[in-house]
């Protein structure tokens, strides 16, 4: 009866896997039992208690207001918020940026192939790190001073001191018109959303038209008019007007460099793997190589990118980490200084892991979800 | 009486497609409205931009000089890269001592060429590597034979980071096989376990796994368990290189044919042999390029060490910059530790890009 039990194959790989579950609840609970100790040892409290207590360090820049008199869970908030509002507006320009790379290296003209062969090949075998410091660098010592700022376009100003933008402003009835401008995109969403659902067949750009439409004449019965404080010299530096960080600029300037080359390859390998076939049959067809790159390649290379360009979005969510390096304050660097000022590494750590791969789950289901709709359809 | 058969004499002679017609470059840079435009705006950035960046990269620069203050001028400072260069390349390592360090990148240089060739992978090269790599921390530590003991916080610079990447590559790769193998067998124990690790090393930052093997690992381990810094960023760096293989090598072990095993299986061979002699080398070969790639991407992200104060070579280039008698070297700097990364990383990858082509000429299987 033993002998049998030791040569049967099903009671073998039970008994294997019961031992590896018991290592590794033995490994945790080991884990756990020394941290126990070690936290004990230390005086350490664990828990998030600390999160209610007000923070008492400044933040140089959020897209969030802050003040340091905020809780620690605000300015974690805070961290989060720039995090989420790098990685939007680096996915958003690489994307943009990294299709005309993509493109423009597999166009037949010599020049615009070679140059961004060269710099795709450049960027990629360098590390991101190293690149957003060299930016920053250049940021904080190529750029003038704010005496001899460059002005590229009229109200622009590029200094040490960041890159000074008109801001503008809206006069009216302000509220009015934000209550009713947020009810008419609602409502164009909604027209397409369940216009479709009932079967209309509604064009996106005639909803997004009339939708236009509808705003201005909320504007023009609200009254709004749009002012902009232009950003002038006062002494050493620039008042008024709406000021982008160096370190902003050095950071946004760094990862849609490094990104865009990665998307261009992705793009260029998606491209060149539709069919040779397919460019033939537009020709046949009688489309130009225009109408046929649009028309038939593209929407057939689409479905070959998208697999690749989700895991680039989720690199570059998580490369926004490095961000620190250079001082700007997202998660990552905001974890650092609440460890330094309150000691609750755990806590703090957690969290950043928490927020990580939420973001990553919530970015690959969006993806999937997109890639499903794009797949073929076989029946 | 008028034959109907047809018989064909001779070949019919195959129709080749049409040639593409052959394109001046004239026509290429300006053949259409399109075209034009993109050779124009091209080259007008090139003909605003070279000209700057070779004044200030060549024209201007300074490329010998003792004295800082010669490079007050607008171009670049090369000669601070020269003068720190030992700094930069072998960090506060002591002085007298520095040809073990330059001996650690011989003996990496060494590993490198022996293991170009195809033709001597095998079990020794594997065992060549494990001696390579203990001869070099070896040679780094010392302490035996008259060589100075010289502790971890004092490495620095560039062996530093190719230490990182040898190591967190080698030690990686086991873990990677069994992950990677974990997550395609039919035990739900060991499946669940792999593709927990693997799902959540590779959702989090690398960044991340440093701040946790540098600020957790002290509080997990029991307290008189002392690991070096540059031990835990190890560690980190070894996690993370083994989620990433183990994906790489999960997709090699999904292109064996299901007949290879049962054939195994049929003759009777047991699981671990079955693997060893007959899945893995056949997985493996499939997913060179991958492999490569992942090298390349491990060699980069050794640079993230910096956050946690290891001094690599960025590190050691950063800290080289902030000597005051200079003026701000910063950029000169980075541009000479990139170009040293992108001599490493170009040269894996044009290496992967021969053996592939000479995988699919020779079908190395």
């Amino acid at each position: 009866m033993l002998t049998s039990l030791w040569y049967s194959e099903r009671a073998r790989s039970w008994l294997m896997q019961a031992l590896l579950l018991a290592a590794v609840i033995a490994l945790f609970s080991w884990l756990a039992a020394n941290t126990v100790a070690n936290l004990a040892a230390r005086g350490i409290r664990v828990g998030y208690d600390f999160l209610w207590r007000p923070a008492r360090f400044p933040i140089s820049e959020s897209v969030i207001a802050y003040s340091p008199a905020d809780t620690f869970f605000w300015a974690f908030a805070v961290g989060i918020a720039n995090t989420l509002f790098i990685s939007v507006l680096a996915i958003a320009l690489s994307t943009a940026f990294g299709l005309v790379v993509g493109l423009a290296r597999r166009s037949r003209n010599p020049l615009a192939a070679g140059v961004t062969g060269a710099y795709i090949t450049a960027v990629r075998n360098t590390p991101l790190i190293v690149q957003l410091l060299f930016w920053y660098a250049l940021t904080t010592t190529a750029l003038p001073a704010p005496r001899n700022a460059w002005n590229p376009i009229d109200g622009v100003f590029v200094s040490l001191r960041g890159v000074f933008l008109p801001q503008l402003s809206l006069t009216g009835d302000v509220g009015n018109f934000s209550g009713l401008g947020v009810a008419i995109i609602i409502a164009a969403a909604a027209a397409l959303v369940l216009g479709r659902r009932a079967g209309l067949r509604l064009r996106t750009s005639h909803v997004v038209a009339a939708a236009l439409v509808a705003l201005t004449v909320a504007a023009l019965a609200c009254g709004i008019d749009i002012s902009a404080t232009r950003p002038e010299l006062r002494g050493f530096n620039f008042a008024g007007g709406f000021r982008v960080s160096t370190e902003f600029t050095a950071l946004i300037v760094g990862f849609v460099v490094y990104t865009s080359a990665f998307i261009g390859e992705i793009v260029r390998g998606g491209i060149d793997a539709v069919g040779k076939g397919q460019w033939e049959a537009g020709r046949a067809l009688g489309l130009s190589e225009r109408q046929t790159l649009g028309k038939v390649v593209i929407p057939q290379a689409l479905r070959i990118i998208i697999p690749p360009l989700t895991t680039q979005y989720l690199s570059t969510v998580k490369n926004t980490t490095l961000a620190l390096a250079v001082g700007y304050p997202e998660l990552g660097l905001i974890v650092g200084t609440v460890i330094n000022q309150t000691g609750q590494a755990i806590e703090s750590i957690v969290i950043m892991l928490a927020v990580f791969l939420s973001i990553s789950l919530a970015v690959s289901l969006f993806m999937n979800w997109y890639n499903r709709k794009v797949a073929l359809v076989q029946r | 009486m008028t034959s109907t058969t047809s018989v064909v004499s001779a070949p019919i002679e195959v129709l080749r497609p049409p040639v593409a017609p052959r394109r001046s470059a004239f026509t290429l840079l300006f053949g259409d409205l399109a075209s034009a435009g993109i050779t124009v705006a091209t080259g007008g950035l090139l003909v605003l931009a070279a000209p700057k960046m070779l004044e200030w990269a060549i024209f201007d620069a300074v490329f010998v000089t003792d004295d800082p203050r010669a490079c007050q001028g607008a171009g670049a400072c090369w000669a601070f890269v020269a003068d720190k260069l030992r700094f930069i390349l072998f960090g506060v390592y002591p002085p007298e001592e520095q040809w073990r360090p330059l001996a650690v990148i011989g003996l990496i240089i060494a590993g490198v060429l022996m293991t170009l060739s195809p033709a001597l992978w095998g079990r020794r090269l594997v065992l060549g590597w494990g001696l390579i790599i203990g001869a070099m921390l070896a040679l780094m530590w010392g302490g035996f034979l008259r060589l100075a003991f010289v502790p971890t916080s004092s490495w620095g610079g560039l062996p530093v980071t190719l230490l990182l990447a040898v190591l967190s590559l080698g030690l990686g790769f086991p873990f990677a096989v069994l992950l990677a193998l974990g997550r395609r067998s039919a035990k739900p124990v060991a499946r669940v376990l792999s593709v927990f690790t693997i799902e959540i090393v590779r959702g989090l930052p690398l960044v991340g796994l440093l701040f946790v093997a540098s600020i957790l690992l002290p509080l997990l381990l029991p307290a008189d368990w002392t690991i070096d810094k540059l031990g835990r960023t190890v560690a980190a760096l070894t996690v993370f290189s083994a989620a990433y293989l183990a994906e790489v090598i999960r997709g090699g072990l999904q292109g064996v044919p299901a007949g290879q095993d049962e054939a195994a299986r049929a003759l009777g061979i047991p699981y671990w042999k079955t693997v060893w002699h007959i899945v893995l080398p056949q997985a493996i070969q499939k997913v060179i390029p991958p492999l490569t790639n992942t090298a390349i991407v491990m060699v980069k992200n050794t640079s993230l060490v910096m956050i946690v104060g290891v001094f690599d070579m960025l590190n050691a280039g950063r800290s080289a910059a902030t000597d005051p008698a200079w003026p701000a070297p910063y950029a000169e700097t980075y541009l000479f530790v990139a170009a040293a990364y992108f001599l490493i990383c170009y040269g894996i990858s044009r290496y992967s890009l021969w053996l592939e082509r000479r995988v699919r000429e020779r079908d190395y299987r």
